[in-house]
């Protein structure tokens, strides 16, 4: 049972952190609770689908199915974070003023709960498919004999997962409502360059990318990314102890572009024919 | 159009015309390698790699359940379904012992020795 406990545990930690994150980032906003559970759910359907055709997925694209499969869905979740924090920078202070019962706010509001919603989905796929093929596993090999230490086991570390997202979420929503929008936007653009670090990382593995694969550094003996810490700073921030040089220049690429995007995004007024918001540069 | 509509329009076919610029590199070729997990133990226990060479590890998952084959100094991790086999590829190695295992079954380890 401690075995399953520590193996789901250490896959859901990852979502938890970024459904916290998310939950946190959205606070206020209706119905986010509606399409945040759905990002989950479906997340779950999909890693279901994927565990179920894992073999075939792996034999795709000459064996290297799984590493672009992840690659791409980590793309995904990049371009969803970096739209969400452009959105932000140009809508935000009109969504938090008197312009959020206006239907048009709403109506965009939700375009950025959807982005958020698919950030969540991905990030309970990536997990979830590996939690579903390891408890199938388990399941088909014990022969259901160890059924019950097996469902309270997942259902153990699926519970500290909740309890990684609560903490999150809780320990955001601690910071003061002033300076919680540019947390979030700071930790949200991280979460985006880690990601995006992530999706070099699977196609470096898959041979799709070979130029500047050097290994950097090696921080290994300072924090290596498999300890508890390593993990959590590889979610929050992309941290890796031997990052190659493209992981490095891609990492730069993505936060230099967010800041870039959002200035330009902030420093314009809408045209939305609605009233003037006043917007001004970061 | 907001402007935060129309960057998106930007992005998402710069993001597209990215991916369709890779191509899959051919390198130098690789030296190959083959392991195969039954009974919860990958067999041969220890494999053998030319230095200063790609690797290319074949894994073959003989059992009813999914493994997945990981190693922290190869840099490698990847889930082999139950009866079916994966390529890991690896990056020109120095000399050495670099351990791999099943992250689902910690009584399964193995070593790459480069020499």
């Amino acid at each position: 049972m401690l075995a399953t406990l520590i193996i789901v545990f250490r896959e859901v930690f990852e979502a938890g952190l970024i459904i916290g994150i998310v939950l946190a980032v959205t606070g206020s906003v209706p119905h986010r609770n509606s399409w945040i559970g759905g990002g989950v759910l479906t997340g779950i359907m999909a890693a279901c689908v994927v565990a179920a055709f894992a073999g075939a997925l792996s034999r795709l694209f000459e064996g290297m199915g799984q590493e672009l499969f992840n690659a791409a869905i980590l793309a995904i979740a990049v371009i969803m974070l970096t739209w969400h924090n452009v959105w932000m920078a140009s809508h935000g202070r009109a969504l938090a003023g008197e312009l959020r019962a206006a239907g048009k706010a709403v109506a965009d509001g939700n375009k950025s709960l959807l982005a958020l919603a698919v950030v969540v989905g991905v990030a309970v796929l990536r997990e979830g498919s590996e939690v579903a093929l390891f408890l199938y596993g388990v399941l088909a090999s014990d022969g259901g004999g160890s059924a019950v230490s097996l469902a309270l086991g997942g259902l153990a570390g699926l519970v500290l997962g909740a309890g990684v997202c609560l903490l999150t979420y809780s320990g955001l929503m601690r910071i003061p409502p002033k300076a919680l929008f540019a947390t979030t936007t700071v930790l949200i653009t991280l979460l985006a360059a880690g990601m995006a670090t992530q999706a070099i990382a699977f196609l470096e593995r898959a041979n799709w990318l070979i130029s500047l694969d050097r290994v950097a550094w090696d921080s290994g003996w300072l924090l290596s990314d498999r300890s508890i810490a390593g993990r959590t700073l590889h979610t929050l921030i992309g941290y890796t102890d031997q990052p190659t040089q493209m992981q490095l220049l891609v990492y730069v690429t993505v936060l230099l572009g967010t800041f870039l995007l959002m200035r330009l995004t902030a420093s314009h007024p809408t045209g939305h024919g609605g009233p003037a918001v006043p917007t001004r540069a970061i | 159009m907001s402007a935060a509509t129309m960057i998106m329009r930007t992005l998402i076919p710069a993001a597209v015309g990215a991916i369709a610029l890779l191509q899959p590199a051919w390198a130098e070729p690789a030296a190959e390698v083959r392991v195969t997990y039954s009974n919860g133990q990958f067999q041969p226990g220890v494999v053998s790699a030319p230095v200063d060479k790609p690797v290319v590890i074949h894994v073959r998952n003989l059992d009813a359940k999914a493994l997945e084959f990981e190693s922290t100094s190869l840099r490698v991790e990847k889930v082999v379904a139950a009866q079916s086999e994966v390529i890991v590829n690896v990056r020109a190695l120095k000399p050495g012992r670099y351990e791999f295992y099943d992250d689902f079954n910690d009584k399964a380890r193995g070593a790459l020795v480069v020499e």
